[in-house]
């Protein structure tokens, strides 16, 4: 029996009908191509009223089989597959064609356009055709959650649906939690201390009886699939006892080797050999950094096990690499720092007096190397004048296209606080002010009575080289007024440089093994840019935070608080739906080479040593095909992507030279090609 | 390895000691250099001021007349440098451009095939072709506790990147740190000397020569190294006019960088040019590098 096909094509307003002939495409579906039964183009078939065209023309056209020309399936696969199914039509006889991304926003030419439309849409009908009904499964969600990274966002998100009644492992790379929200002094608009609206959330995780905390740990692989992931985490050698140690901080005391802090004091500060980045750190178990301690480049010392009043100290500790079921995934590892000496021209590392905004944070900061006395490099001097120059790195077509986001507000905040702690003049050069959240605009106007100055140009350049008796000693900066459109030049004292927030180095490499991708400039990519913004095309796999793009603290924590929520969503369901477009193997005609089994990403084909075959374990399969492809007997089908779907789909891809040119019932010969465009 | 080599005629005169040193420095490391047969003058900056197809023209006969055993033309003087190199990326980047300047060029029975021949500049064709290792191997005479300041001027490094930062480069830093000399870290490197500025009005020339040869003696360096006829010419024929206009007393030697390589290599200073400049460099090298050696 011939199949009743029905063809419905959207105008999406005018974002697929200003270039595609809508009407047309629709007209010559119904008359040429074969086994449709309805036609239609409609404005907007994502509205209710397009979708009861397509349940009523179900019911009253005994359609078998539904195509609907329209935009991405990412948007819109799921509101027709759901309205099939109220018509009583299996979801899976339904077929979606991409007009709009892949055509009528890519393409000029209307007429061309207008015939590509045509060929995707005949392909469609040709699929559908041979589409077959296929039932959804549904595996049980895992309760615990997977947080990476302990900054802020990660730490929302795990002491949310830690405090939901659910498990969380939350896994931090470096010795505490806390990120760099932990190193910070101030936070803006609201000058609030930092580590006072932090640490309370750092010491409820460290403390929560749902939280299993794994800090100088990383990811290490991650297989499965939603609901039911296995993770690897490795668990860097501390070589101390976690169990042992109180955290007494004996060992820092009496550890005689002292190591330049580059990391959380951004080496203005020291630390020693043994360490928690921080007082307040979390937990409060040291670590040995074995690159710097005496005892393991020499051989000698071991006074931190000396003096353990708990014999934690093991030296002979190793790795440890734990395998944990989690049912979601949240990613949460943050940013990085532009490396400031990419740009020689402003003198960072050359000249002493030029300073990261990551230095400068810890400058200010009451627990810092300088315990909050803003000074120069030598330690004691107080500048008499501050430089603060924004975008470096940020918003440059040499380095990071994109704005930071960030960087006005913080060097507002440094402004601030260098007028409140120095009688200093501090100088802001600035491209463009952004100030867009709530009170962030008023508390730029509050620096501009509070009497920062404002200067609106890029610097060219931060020297030494005086060419006046009152450039002598200090940093000069040329710049370009933009306002006044002069050259100028200015002498101050120390220059502080607004840094771009950059991916984390491994970012690419982490979201690789969670199977997310990033942007071209490495941000994490989220399953829509409006409505979807914490998920990923990955079921199961959520991002929050600045690995996601710039973001200050209340939109990580935003997304954090999001994240849990979308995963307490799903615990509390406990059961996700699977598409059920997964491979199967015809037994009798597997040989048992096992060329599949290796080849499969997701680890999903098993070997049956008493049957000698390969079978597959569908609620781990993809349904990527390539098993289908690769297997030498042809014995493995890919469900909705048969060899026979596929064909068809070419075929009708093919229509013009397959029919003749004129669609598929007509016997008439092809008229002449008109003449290509030029 | 063997180059093309286009002199330029600063070096045929005023830069005579420039076009020695290159030879002899160029000899020691084994870089074959042939020079370009009847090659003619690159226009400088007035040419390509005036008529750009014309200049180009002119310059691509030049590019035309490398013949096919090599495809890599040295030129050390920056002003041929660039233009040479700008000339073969206009035709590159404008084929109709490039189709006109042949019409020219098969005039005298020439042709060149936009982005055949690669332009070089000798610091790159040392430092990165020769490599560390080789320039050290040949250091018989380290110029150990000489305080040099690098100065590459504009034309090498912008607007035409030789993979070096046009802001801040490093090579001819990095070049002279295997030679073992105090490299001054010298912050208006990449700042123009002033051109052609001291022929249109001293005033403004003699200020940026001053402010270079200003941070130059602030970093207390013995002389400055450079890379471009202009530049030294600028710097040294000029500095006693600057002298006298500021009322300072700068007497810093500026001398060609292959010419300070070539003393490295323990070649004879005659055969460098040492001398054929107006701030004597002798003395400071005498000085300089013979305290080291007896010390």
């Amino acid at each position: 029996m011939a199949e009743r096909v029905g063809i419905y094509v959207c105008h999406c307003g005018s974002n697929i009908a200003g270039i595609v002939d809508v009407e047309a495409v629709a007209k010559w579906a119904g008359a040429h191509l074969r086994d449709v039964v309805v036609a239609k183009d409609y404005k907007f078939m994502c509205s209710s009223l397009g979708q009861a065209m397509v349940e009523e023309d179900i019911k009253n056209e005994n359609l078998t089989r539904v195509v609907v020309a329209a935009c991405s399936p990412h948007l819109h696969e799921k509101t027709f597959r759901r309205a099939c199914q109220n018509a009583g039509l299996n979801p899976y006889l339904f077929q979606m064609v991409n007009l709009r991304e892949h055509c009528s926003w890519v393409h000029t030419d209307r007429a061309a356009a207008t015939e590509k439309a045509k060929g995707l849409v005949s392909a469609a009908t040709e699929r559908v055709k041979l589409q077959k009904p296929l039932e959804p499964m549904f595996v049980d969600v895992t309760p615990a959650t997977l947080v990476v990274g302990g900054g802020i966002a990660g730490l929302q998100a795990a002491i949310e649906l830690a405090d939901a009644g659910y498990p969380v492992y939350l896994v931090e790379r470096e010795p505490s939690i806390g990120g760099h929200m932990a190193q910070f002094d101030k936070t803006f608009p609201t000058l609030d201390c930092s580590a006072c609206i932090l640490t309370p959330k750092m010491s409820d995780a460290g403390q929560h009886e749902n939280i299993t905390l794994l800090t100088y740990s990383e990811l290490e692989e991650v297989s499965g699939s939603v609901g039911n992931f296995t993770v690897k985490i490795r668990k860097k050698a501390r070589y101390v006892d976690y169990d042992k140690c109180t955290g007494c901080g004996i060992c820092q005391e009496k550890c005689p080797r002292k190591v330049v802090d580059h990391d959380f004091e951004a080496g203005l500060g020291y630390r020693k050999a043994i360490y928690t980045p921080f007082p307040q750190a979390v937990p409060r178990i040291p670590v040995i950094d074995t690159a710097n301690c005496t005892y393991f480049t020499r051989g000698k010392c071991q006074v931190c096990s000396k003096v353990c009043p708990t014999e934690a100290i093991d030296y002979e500790q190793q790795d440890e690499v734990i395998e944990v079921n989690v049912g979601n995934i949240v990613i949460a590892t943050g940013w990085k720092l532009f490396n400031c000496e990419s740009i020689p021209q402003y003198g960072y590392k050359r000249l002493a007096n030029v300073f990261t905004n990551m230095e400068f944070e810890r400058l200010c900061n009451a627990a810092g190397p300088t315990n909050g006395k803003i000074v120069m490099r030598d330690g004691k001097t107080e500048p008499e004048s501050v430089a603060i120059i924004h975008c470096v790195g940020s918003r440059d077509a040499k380095f990071n296209p994109y704005c930071s986001g960030v960087c006005c507000m913080a060097a507002l905040k440094f402004g601030h606080l260098v007028l409140e702690k120095t009688k200093a003049k501090v100088y802001s050069f600035y491209i463009d002010m952004r100030t867009p959240m709530k009170d962030y605009e008023e508390f730029y106007q509050r620096l501009l009575e509070e009497g920062m100055t404002f200067v609106r140009g890029k610097v060219a350049e931060v020297t030494d080289a005086a060419r006046l008796p009152s450039e002598q000693g200090k940093l000069i900066l040329q710049y370009e007024d933009t306002l006044l459109g002069k050259q100028k030049r200015l002498p101050v004292d120390m220059v502080v440089l607004m840094g771009a927030i950059e991916p984390q180095v491994d970012a690419k490499e982490l979201g690789l093994r969670c199977g997310i991708s990033c942007s071209m400039a490495g941000w994490y990519t989220e399953r829509h840019p409006k409505l979807d913004p914490v998920a990923t095309m990955t079921d199961g796999v959520f991002v929050a935070g600045a690995c996601q793009g710039p973001k200050d603290i209340p939109a990580s924590v935003a997304q954090g608080a999001a994240a849990a929520a979308r995963i307490q969503a799903m615990i509390t369901k406990g059961k996700v739906m699977i598409e059920p477009i997964v491979a199967s193997i015809d037994e009798e005609v597997c040989s048992g080479c096992r060329i599949c089994n290796n080849l499969c990403p997701y680890n999903a084909i098993e070997y049956d040593e008493e049957k000698g075959v390969s079978r597959i374990i569908t609620a781990l399969c993809k349904g990527c095909g390539t098993c289908v492809a690769a297997c030498p007997a042809n014995a493995i089908t890919g469900a909705h992507f048969s060899n026979d779907q596929v064909f068809a789909e070419i075929e009708g891809a093919l229509w013009d030279a397959m029919y003749g040119g004129n669609g598929q019932d007509q016997g008439e010969p092809a008229p002449e090609p008109e003449a290509a465009p030029a | 390895m063997k180059y093309a080599y286009y002199p330029g005629c600063s070096l045929e005169c005023n830069a005579a000691a420039y076009d020695h040193s290159v030879r002899a420095v160029a000899e020691m490391l084994h870089i074959e250099l042939v020079e370009i047969d009847d090659w003619n003058c690159c226009g400088a900056t007035e040419y390509f001021s005036q008529d750009e197809l014309t200049a180009c023209a002119v310059v691509a006969r030049n590019l035309a007349l490398v013949d096919d055993k090599t495809d890599q033309l040295v030129a050390p003087c920056a002003a041929c440098y660039l233009n040479l190199k700008k000339t073969d990326q206009l035709m590159t980047d404008h084929p109709g451009m490039g189709a006109k300047v042949n019409e020219a060029l098969a005039a005298g029975g020439l042709h060149y095939n936009a982005g055949r021949v690669q332009v070089r500049h000798m610091l790159d064709v040392i430092c990165d072709d020769i490599g560390e290792e080789a320039v050290r191997d040949k250091v018989v005479q380290p110029l150990a506790g000489l305080r040099v300041a690098p100065y590459y001027g504009c034309q090498v490094v912008r607007p035409i990147s030789n993979d070096d930062s046009p802001e801040y480069p490093m090579k001819m830093d990095r070049l002279f740190q295997w030679l073992g000399a105090e490299v001054v870290d010298y912050p208006v490197k990449a700042h123009c000397c002033g051109g052609h500025m001291t022929q249109i009005s001293e005033p403004q020339a003699f200020e940026l020569i001053r402010r270079l040869l200003q941070s130059a003696e602030d970093y207390d360096a013995d002389l400055i190294l450079c890379m471009c006829p202009m530049c030294q010419l600028n710097l040294d024929g000029f500095q006693s006019r600057v002298n006298g206009f500021f009322g300072t007393s700068f007497s810093i030697p500026i001398v060609y960088f292959t010419q300070m390589l070539g003393v490295a290599f323990g070649i004879d200073g005659k055969k460098l040019g040492i001398g054929k400049e107006l701030v004597a460099v002798k003395p400071v090298l005498d000085a300089k590098l013979q305290a080291v050696a007896s010390a």
